[in-house]
Formats: structure tokens, C-alpha cells, sequence
């Protein structure tokens, strides 16, 4: 188990080198001067030149590589171009906000989702199966703008009952910081329910076609012993690994419903960064998100053994 | 019974976490405000980006403004005084001007800040070209000495818009023009609160105490900033447009400073919301050739585009409400000073069938245009399709280019033919004051590849005719000179205006005291 873990987390420093490099050169390949970006609409060529040569923006690509891999190495993510700040402290003022989203969006999908899906799989066939299987269609398909949308016009503005966009920290009370992030998680989370669902009913189902659910059945247990406690714990592996994939996605997929609730999280600092061409920005961004990557699937990997006691490492 | 006991708890949980939530500012008048942009420059001597100038007005004050007449006005100086020759000028400063950290403003700290600016800002470093030196022979009393008689000294020391002329302590103006400030302290009716500031999120400023408003009333940038509020909120983070309408309906924002077009009608009928226009000078667009490369190094060939664009089409296609546009024919914009239409008949008095007799007669070789389009910049993003449509019924090639605006901004950079790179032609807007007189207005600096602005205009008589302006001290004359400017740029087609339109602002119904500005300025609201 020990030596599957070191070799795993050994394993993220190769992939976060190809990260880096692939990340760094891309940014140089993708049109677009920060130069320009940042010295505004009235400079002429000669102001963003300098403002280049400031940035060390006209040194050769290996010589601009180096220096950001040396400051990487030493912890340092760099300083923006465009806010002008380290970029980590810039991840760290973002990510309470993307991280709290991605969290009760995946409490909510998950406990909303899992039971629909135990559900519609010892339904099968009947009309609430149905009905969960056509919900999930449409899940997939409504964008999240829309949904979020429809959901401000009724919620919001036509009954008033929770805010219209922002984000609370916790630090600012319980209530206030659920009340904000209350929309933006159902919002988000009517995918990940469907997804969640689909999986559910389908790895229960097969579950409890197996013989060892005849014979729990015929050892006169409860039905709702039989669906949780034998087949939902022996249909868990798929439905783990479908969440987790969930989180690791939700970590980046949230720009939408940031934007549109104008949650300042990690999303929207991505696209900001993208859009000024920020390079140690975006860099330092997509680096932090592979890093969470690889830990979340590290986590499933490890949760494996909980579900099904044949995996060993 | 467990249920309900289960539910009481909750309940009763929620109710005290409301009741424990912070409310320090519960008692403060808070304003919040949606700017049109995102807040990420903190130097607006670094940068022309009008947030970054939003932000100075903010903090800094300034010695001269401009008032809503369009007049020079003293703002941080008290008195001055001109030489005969007009080549030594004192300035004395008023009373009672102290920056945030306690010290005193003086004339040292106005120097330093002059000298910093002149070496970022147009008309600053035009300015610039005129000052032999600058001393400061008392704390309050500072001197230019010119090396010849300067038209524009009061117009460039109170320029409204970017780079405003705001006065830092000596010690921050001291930094390289071309490094950003780290400290943000100014003397001006509000403080910054750089603990606070989340970049892309919230930037928040306080009432300044110890600020000495002026005794006139505020106009434009001039007048008594008096401020009415405790706390000014900027919510960096809410930039999707119906959003945006939503908030302010819901009365979770009090002011919209540049709600999209499209939704205005809804915020009309908005219970609680108002529309205003606060300035009307508003902006102008502005279609900018490339003077580098075919076709339009031929200025024949930029004459006949010019004449295809009618500006009625882009300002329907783009703002749509006519009450809030108006066609223009100055370079310089309708209503200002020198807004005039001298030499705009190539544009202003023709039309299609002209325009395709003169690209018939300019010797066109169907070079195609390449005409750069930002998809994502929706205040401007719908003027290259009209373009390109006039331009191909003028008889003109066109390879319209869908990108980012920040590509597009790199890319104007670039001198290279259009085919590796480059580019003939993309389109903007200026907020009024940026382009109202021939040194400010960018696009008629015909200095070409060396210094000047994107499409490098290239022409001796118009820098002449500017620099001619540049030196005349009679106003009468100085309209003439600007006259001649603008017959010169439309003669040699420097760029083409598009028109001109006002950026109305929507705002909560208890939010009083909007004054006639030039651009976002946020003191003198009251909030009931």
C-alpha cells in the first residue's frame, strides 16, 4: 500500500513537468501581446516595448523557461503580468470561494443522485425509473446558463427568496455564505445528478441481478437492507469513480455558473487570465489544477480498497 | 417528533447564524457599483486603461480639471500666474491638501508627479518637449519654465481622461514611469483599501475625513468632491450583462456604470431603477487604417473608404437606440472645443456610388483588407461586419478575421504585411476627451513608425500643422489651426470617424447627485 503511494505520488512529478513545458509553450505559440494587453488603448509601439523588455518578455523562450522553472522549483508560482500579485496568493483569494461551490454542488449531486439511482434501479422499468431516466436527458442537455437563469428569474427576482449573484466567505456567517452558493450548486449539480444517477441505477441494477441478492433476499432480510448494504456497497466502485471524475471536472468546469453568479473563484481567474494573456497566471492555474487532478484520482484509487475488499495494492 | 424536533434545531441555527453574522458596516452608507470593466492596474500613469484612470479619480486629486463646459478649472491649485512671454508659469497651491498617510502635499510631490507623467502621457510628453525645467521655490509654490510659449499647458496639467495628471507623494512618483507604483496613496476624496482589494473580485475605498472639498459645485472633473457615503464597493466580479440587470433590479447593486444596450427597456420599466446620462460628450468610434501596407498605404484608396462609411449604419447596428447615438462629422468630437466639420465632406456629404468611383480611379489592385474583429468585446464587436458589408459595396476585397480582443490588441501592434500577421484595419471607440484636441486625439499623430500610435500615419504637414497648434496661445487661432488639423487628417484619411453615442448609466432610484462628467466619477451621491 505504501510503496503503491509513494510510486503514485512519485508519478505526479513527471506529469506536472510535461504540464509545464507543454502549458509554457502553447502560451508562447497562442496570439495575443501582454505587452499591449496591459499598456492600454492610447500607447504607441515604442511604450509596449518597453513595458515588454519590463516584463522579460523579450528574452529567448529557453532563457524565459529556465528562470520560471528555477522560481517553480524554489515554491514560487511567479508574479502576474496583469494583477501584479504573486500568483499563488491569487489561487489562494480564489479558491475558497470554487472550492466551497464544488463542494456542496458535489454534496448535493451525490445525495440527491445515489438514492434516485438505488431507486430507479429496484424500479426498473417503472414510471419513476422513467421519470429519472428522462430528467437525466434533460440534465444533460439544458446548458447551465439557461438553467441558472430560469432559476434567478424565479427564485430571485419573481419570489425573492436568495440573492441574485456574489459570494459570502464562511467567515462572514453560515447563513449568508449558503444563501449565495444555494443557486449556484443546484445549478451545477443538475448534471452531475443525472450523470451520477445514470451510473447508479445501472451498477445497482447489475448488482441485483447477482446471486448473492437472491440469497440475501431468501434469508428473508429487509429490501432496504438488501438494496444498500449488498447492493449498492458492492456497486460502489463504478459510482466512486464517476464522482470522483465529477469533482476533478467541477474544480474546473465552474466557470459558467461563476460568471453568470459572479462567484470570484478559480474559474473566473482563468478566463481572466486567459484573456490578458497573464502567462504566469494561466501557468501557475493549470499546474495547481493538475496537481488536484492527480491527488483526486489518487483518492479514488485509494478508496477502491474500502469498496472492494479483492483490491489490494 | 424527531422530524420536527430536528427542524425547529435547524431552523433556530440559521436564524442565530444570522443574527452572528458580521455587520460592522451595517450602519456605514455603502455604494456598489458595477464598473464596465475589471479593476487590475493599480498605476493610471502605467496605463491608459480607463478603469485604472476610474481608480485614480478615486484617490488622487488632481491641479487643474475640466468642468462640463469643457473649460480648464483649478482644482488643487489655488492661484497662478503667466509670464508676458508666456514661458514662466507659477502655481500656487491651495490650503489644507494632505495625503492619505498624514503628509502635507507640497511642491515637490507636484513636480515629481508631473515629471512622471510626462514621460507616459501624450500631451504630457508633448508638454514635456516645451519645459526647460521645473523648480519649487516655496512648499506650496511650484514653477514651469517653458523654452517657448506652450498653447496646451493648462489643457494637458487638467486633462480629463487618460493619463489624468494625479498627484502621488515624491517618494511614489519617483518610480521608473516605466515600472508600476506598489504604494497607492493619493490626496483625494477617497482612500484605497489595498487589504481589501481582490482583483477580479471587490475594490473598496473609503471616505477620506481629512479631504478638503472645494467650494464650487462639482462639474466634470472639477469642483467640490464631496462625499456623501462611507464606503465605495466596486463588484469586480459581476460582468455578465443580464446579470448585471438582475442585480440592480433585485437591489443588490446601486449603480450599473455601463449597462449593455440591450438591456436598458428592461431596466426602464424596473421598479426602483433609473437610466441616466451623466455624460453626455460620450464616446466616438473609429475605424483606423493601416498606412503601412497595401492597400491603404494609398491614401487615395483610404479616401474611398472613408467615403464608403456612412456612419448612420454602424451606430444602428451597434447602439440601436436612437436616443442614444448621433452622427458626427468632426474627428474631434460634436460639442467640444474644436468639434467642427472642417474637411469631413469626403465622408459626411458622400456616399456608395462615390465611394466606388473613387477606389475605381485610386489605381485598386483587389488587395484584400484584412479586417480585424473582436468577438468578445460587445461594446464594439458588431461595427467590423458593417464595415466590411460597406467596404465590399464600395468594391473593396475583405478578409474579415473573427479573434479575442486581446489578440487583436497584440496583433495591431505588429508592423508586419497583413499576409504574415499584420493587419489594414480594426475599430474602436474614445471616450470624448481623448481624442477632443489635435495633440490628445492619437490617430492624427502622423509621426509614423517611430512613435506613432497603430496604422502609423505618416505625414509632415499634418505634424506641422500640429505642432503649430502646439505653440499657439490664441484660442481663436488655436480653433483655426484645429480646423486645419482635421482638414489635413481627412485629406490624407488618417482614420475614419463612425459617430458618436452616450453610455447611459442605470441606478437604484435612492441613489442623488449624479453631476455632468466626462466619465465615472463617484462623489457627490448621496444614497437615502
Amino acid at each position: 500500500m505504501y510503496k503503491f503511494l509513494a510510486r503514485r505520488v512519485l508519478s505526479t512529478i513527471p506529469v506536472l513537468a510535461i504540464v509545464a513545458v507543454l502549458v509554457f509553450l502553447m502560451l508562447r505559440l497562442t496570439p495575443g501581446d501582454p505587452a499591449a494587453i496591459l499598456a492600454g488603448d492610447a500607447a504607441n509601439t515604442e511604450q509596449i516595448a518597453k513595458i515588454r523588455e519590463g516584463l522579460g518578455l523579450d528574452r529567448p523562450l529557453p532563457v524565459q523557461f529556465a528562470l520560471w522553472a528555477k522560481s517553480i522549483l524554489s515554491g514560487d508560482l511567479g508574479e502576474s503580468f496583469y494583477f501584479k500579485m504573486k500568483v499563488t496568493s491569487l489561487i489562494g483569494q480564489r479558491l475558497e470561494a470554487t472550492v466551497s461551490l464544488a463542494t456542496l454542488t458535489i454534496i448535493v449531486a451525490v445525495f440527491t443522485a445515489v438514492p434516485l439511482g438505488v431507486l430507479a434501479a429496484w424500479r426498473f422499468g417503472g414510471w419513476f425509473d422513467r421519470m429519472l431516466m428522462g430528467f437525466s436527458v434533460m440534465g444533460f442537455s439544458v446548458p447551465v446558463f439557461v438553467l441558472a437563469y430560469i432559476l434567478i428569474w424565479i427564485v430571485s427576482l419573481k419570489l425573492g427568496w436568495l440573492p441574485v449573484q456574489g459570494y459570502k466567505p464562511i467567515g462572514d456567517g453560515l447563513w449568508p455564505f449558503l444563501k449565495h452558493l444555494i443557486l449556484p450548486s443546484i445549478t451545477l449539480s443538475v448534471i452531475y445528478i443525472a450523470l451520477i444517477a445514470r451510473v447508479t441505477r445501472a451498477s445497482v441494477l447489475e448488482a441485483l441481478g447477482e446471486d448473492y441478492i437472491r440469497t440475501a433476499r431468501a434469508k428473508g432480510l429487509p429490501e432496504s437492507r438488501v438494496l444498500i448494504r449488498h447492493a449498492l456497497a458492492n456497486a460502489a466502485v463504478p459510482i466512486v469513480t464517476v464522482i470522483g471524475i465529477g469533482i476533478a471536472l467541477l474544480i474546473g468546469g465552474v466557470v459558467v455558473t461563476e460568471s453568470v453568479y459572479a462567484i470570484p473563484g478559480l474559474g473566473r481567474l482563468t478566463v481572466d487570465a486567459v484573456l490578458a494573456r497573464d502567462f504566469p497566471t494561466i501557468q501557475g492555474v493549470i499546474l495547481f489544477f493538475s496537481v488536484v487532478y492527480v491527488m483526486i484520482n489518487l483518492l479514488v484509487d485509494l478508496s477502491y480498497v474500502f469498496f472492494d475488499p479483492r483490491i489490494r495494492y | 417528533m424527531n422530524a420536527r424536533r430536528f427542524a425547529t434545531a435547524a431552523v433556530s441555527f440559521l436564524a442565530l447564524c444570522a443574527v452572528h453574522s458580521p455587520s460592522a458596516l451595517a450602519q456605514d452608507k455603502v455604494l456598489r457599483i458595477v464598473p464596465h470593466s475589471n479593476l487590475a492596474i493599480l498605476d493610471p500613469i502605467w496605463t491608459t486603461a480607463y478603469m485604472s484612470r476610474n481608480h485614480g479619480y478615486m484617490i488622487y486629486d488632481t491641479l487643474f480639471g475640466t468642468d462640463e463646459k469643457n473649460q480648464i478649472k483649478p482644482q488643487m491649485v489655488e492661484s497662478w500666474t503667466e509670464s508676458p512671454d508666456h514661458r514662466l508659469w507659477t502655481f500656487k497651491l491651495r490650503k489644507g491638501l494632505e495625503f492619505h498617510d498624514g503628509k502635507p502635499v507640497t511642491s515637490e510631490d507636484v513636480v515629481a508627479s508631473i515629471a512622471r507623467w510626462g514621460k507616459r502621457d501624450a500631451m504630457g510628453t508633448a508638454l514635456m518637449t516645451f519645459v526647460d525645467r521645473m523648480d519649487t521655490p516655496a512648499p506650496d509654490t511650484f514653477r514651469i519654465f517653458l523654452r517657448e510659449a506652450c498653447g496646451f499647458l493648462l489643457e494637458a496639467l487638467g486633462k480629463p481622461s487618460s493619463n489624468v495628471l494625479f498627484i502621488m507623494p515624491k517618494r511614489i512618483a519617483d518610480t521608473d514611469a516605466f515600472k508600476q507604483i506598489e504604494e497607492h496613496i493619493g490626496s483625494g476624496p477617497y482612500v484605497f483599501k489595498r487589504d481589501e482589494f481582490k482583483p477580479g473580485d471587490k475594490a473598496v475605498y473609503t471616505r477620506n475625513a481629512k479631504y478638503v472639498p472645494r467650494k464650487e459645485p462639482p462639474s466634470g472633473s472639477t469642483g467640490g468632491k464631496n462625499v456623501y457615503v462611507d464606503r465605495v464597493e466596486w463588484n469586480l466580479a459581476l460582468r455578465d450583462a443580464q446579470a448585471q440587470a438582475n442585480a440592480l433590479a433585485n437591489g443588490e447593486v446601486d449603480i450599473i456604470e455601463a449597462p449593455a444596450f440591450e438591456s436598458i427597456e428592461s431596466l426602464k420599466k424596473a421598479a426602483g431603477v433609473q437610466i441616466l446620462n451623466p455624460a453626455p460628450a460620450g464616446l466616438q468610434y473609429m475605424a483606423r487604417f493601416n498606412h503601412l501596407h497595401k492597400p491603404f498605404d494609398n491614401p487615395a484608396v483610404r479616401r474611398a473608404a472613408l467615403a464608403a462609411f456612412s456612419q448612420e449604419p454602424f451606430l444602428k447596428a451597434q447602439v440601436g437606440l436612437k436616443e442614444y447615438y448621433r452622427a458626427c462629422p468632426s474627428m474631434f468630437t460634436c460639442g467640444t472645443p474644436y468639434g467642427s466639420p472642417a474637411g469631413s465632406d469626403i465622408q459626411s456629404k458622400s456616399n456608395m456610388r462615390k465611394a466606388q468611383e473613387l477606389l475605381k480611379a485610386s489605381g485598386y489592385d483587389g488587395t484584400p483588407v484584412v479586417l480585424m474583429k473582436p468577438t468578445d468585446l460587445a461594446s464594439i464587436q458588431k461595427l467590423p461586419d458593417v464595415a466590411a458589408q460597406l467596404l465590399r459595396q464600395a468594391g473593396f476585397k475583405v478578409d474579415l478575421q473573427a479573434m479575442d480582443w486581446q489578440t487583436l490588441v497584440g496583433r495591431r501592434a505588429k508592423k508586419d504585411a497583413p499576409d504574415k500577421g499584420g493587419w489594414n484595419m480594426f475599430l474602436t471607440a474614445w471616450q470624448a476627451h481623448d481624442i477632443w484636441n489635435p495633440i490628445a486625439n492619437a490617430a492624427m499623430d502622423a509621426r509614423g513608425e517611430k512613435s506613432g500610435w497603430f496604422g502609423w500615419a505618416s505625414d509632415d504637414k499634418l505634424n506641422d500643422l500640429r505642432a503649430q497648434f502646439m505653440r499657439e496661445t490664441d484660442e481663436a487661432k488655436k480653433k483655426k489651426l484645429a480646423d486645419a488639423v482635421q482638414s489635413r487628417a481627412f485629406e490624407i484619411a488618417t482614420h475614419a470617424p463612425l459617430g458618436e453615442y452616450v453610455q447611459p448609466v442605470a441606478a437604484r432610484k435612492n441613489i442623488s447627485g449624479f453631476f455632468t462628467t466626462n466619465g465615472n466619477l463617484y462623489w457627490n451621491l448621496k444614497k437615502n
